[in-house]
């Protein structure tokens, strides 16, 4: 297999031709003047036509936006409530973990593709959406959990002491408390989702995978990397927008938990 | 030109193209797997049958050497060595003597420029553009190449589509699932519409090649018309019909032995062009049923047992 992807790069000149002459069906077509892909990638971002219509830069990036957050917002739906649950009570401990280690070794791209042959509507969103829920569960799944699991156990029993119900406990003294770490699980996972979005374009959705795949079709790796930039950069953009978030939002009065500290007090046996 | 779509769509198949698409990167230089042993067999020994790195390739491979031992020529096989770049660099340094091919990617190969797309033609370029010392041998009528392909109830919806032509009447009503790179390549979009006048409705673009993506949404409706490769097993699991080309809007691809013609004697071009003669479609399209269906058959018992069904072997 990987051969045959050799042989697509070593046949790059017998391609050229073809493509050049047929520019005109190609939606966003650029021409390049350097036969370098780095700077091929950089005319290609440069050029105005990748920057209108449907299958312009700005449409893509926001199908990718798109597939982001529903993926998200069904992945927080699952695994949060799932991590608080196990993160306060200290049940199931064992089981999410090794189940979270599991899911994280999916490959995504087979999955995306076994979902979309067993889905009724092969080409459709959803099959592709579920396979990216699978990537995203785990970082947001052990993330809550362990941000639970690592509030010092005094703090919990001082609440309990004075009164507070579980409730009062989870949201009022846990939640707050294991918040930099939940959230540093969920930029992770933003991350992950973000970065993987383009493998649906391999089942004809959107989004800026649709320039890697189609790129790589015909060799044209101007736009491939031209692509692969612009996923880059929304990636950082987003996290870097969640990074102020989490500054704001997690409480002054604590010291931001590092994560060696946060694994070395879940597999210390605390809960 | 299309000589490097066979590979490469094959390629994309599975899990394995993410693998891949990152192995892309850093997998430019095509290392030779085989430079180590480059002048192992110049003279003398058993003929060396090659193939490029997918099944079909690899049980016609071995459907020659076992037509070379059977005819007294001691023939050793060497499988998946790569694609063609790879693979032609091998017969000429002498690692590999037979290889077998494909009539108009190989044209396409050694002749970037060419535009000749009928099976006659094709052949009849073929020997003149071949670096020196290879050379093909006679082709068989077995091809594989991009095909458009129907349901049996699409085409009997539009009163029985058997060729492109009955297909252009009805072309703006349907959408055509293909990899992507068919939007833009000579035969793709571009050649339906300028041979055959046919613009889809709408195109999607599945990135399997053919694969079981590519069926199952064409099983499901949500395409009409895609492109399969012409050996493709699925096409008589699920009794799709495949057009005809008149127009050649494809090129012609039989598969033909490429060989390094001063290891290749009179006794074995004759054991050769003997698997010509008789190896059709068919033939390769159950071949790889076996051997990539439910049965995961050996390429090489299914290429013995082809043999001895032709009378080859005994």
């Amino acid at each position: 297999m990987v051969e045959g992807w050799q042989g697509h790069n070593a046949c790059q000149q017998c391609d050229g031709g073809a493509r050049v002459s047929l520019s005109r069906t190609m939606a966003p077509a650029t021409t390049y003047t350097s036969t370098d892909p780095f700077s091929q990638g950089w005319q290609w971002l440069g050029d105005p036509v990748n920057w209108q219509g449907p299958s312009g830069i700005p449409a893509r990036i926001a199908e990718h936006l798109g597939y982001t957050g529903l993926t998200l917002l069904i992945s927080v739906a699952i695994a949060v409530p799932i991590g608080l649950y196990v993160g306060h009570t200290g049940r199931g401990r064992v089981v999410v973990v090794s189940l979270a280690g599991m899911l994280r070794a999916l490959p995504t791209l087979g999955i995306m593709t076994l979902f979309a042959l067993i889905a009724t509507s092969t080409l459709s969103l959803m099959p592709a959406i579920w396979a990216l829920v699978l990537l995203a569960v785990p970082p947001i799944l052990t993330g809550t959990y362990a941000g639970i699991a690592a509030v010092d156990r005094e703090i919990v029993d001082a609440a309990r002491g004075v009164g507070m119900t579980e409730r009062q406990i989870l949201f009022g003294v846990e939640v707050p408390n294991g918040l930099a770490v939940m959230l540093g699980g969920f930029r992770s996972a933003v991350l992950q989702v973000i970065a993987t979005v383009a493998v649906v374009a391999f089942i004809s959705l959107g989004g800026l995978g649709r320039y890697i795949i189609d790129g790589l079709a015909v060799q044209d790796y101007g736009q491939v990397l031209g692509g692969a930039v612009i996923i880059a950069a929304v990636a950082i953009a987003i996290d870097g927008l969640l990074a102020v978030l989490q500054r704001v939002v997690v409480s002054p009065g604590l010291k931001e938990i590092s994560i060696s500290e946060v694994a070395l007090s879940s597999t210390g046996g605390k809960a | 030109m299309n000589n490097i779509s066979r590979p490469t769509r094959r390629a994309v198949l599975g899990a394995a193209a993410g693998l891949s698409v990152l192995l892309a990167v850093t997998a430019c230089s095509g290392s030779n797997p085989l430079s180590s042993s480059s002048s192992g067999s110049a003279s003398g020994g058993p003929v060396v049958v090659g193939s490029a790195n997918f099944p079909e390739n690899a049980i016609i491979a071995e459907i020659y050497a076992g037509a070379l031992n059977a005819a007294g020529v001691t023939a050793t096989t060497k499988l998946n060595i790569g694609a063609r770049e790879v693979y032609i660099k091998a017969i000429q340094d002498g690692s590999v003597d037979v290889v077998p091919d494909y009539s108009g990617n190989l044209l396409g190969f050694v002749d970037p420029s060419n535009t000749v797309t009928d099976p006659a033609g094709v052949l009849a370029a073929l020997p003149a553009k071949l670096p020196s010392g290879l050379t093909v041998l006679a082709a068989s009528s077995a091809e594989d190449k991009d095909a458009m392909v129907v349901t049996a109830e699409t085409a009997a919806k539009y009163g029985g589509l058997k060729s492109i032509t009955d297909l252009a009447k009805v072309c703006d009503q349907l959408t055509l699932g293909a990899p992507p790179e068919f939007k833009t390549r000579p035969y793709g979009l571009p050649g339906l519409a300028k041979i055959y006048n046919c613009v889809p409705k709408a195109f999607t673009p599945i990135s399997d090649g053919g694969g079981p993506l590519t069926v199952k949404a064409l099983l499901n409706n949500e395409i009409q018309v895609a492109d399969i490769f012409t050996t493709s097993p699925d096409i008589p699991a699920n009794n799709l019909v495949v057009l005809e080309d008149p127009l050649h809007n494809w090129l012609a691809q039989q598969v033909l032995p490429l060989v390094k013609a001063d290891r290749i004697n009179d006794k074995a071009t004759a054991a050769l062009n003997n698997v010509s003669k008789v190896l059709t479609t068919q033939d390769l399209i159950s071949l790889r049923n076996q051997v990539e269906g439910t049965q995961k058959m050996d390429p090489k018992a299914a290429a013995a047992a082809w043999l001895k069904d032709k009378g080859i072997t005994k």
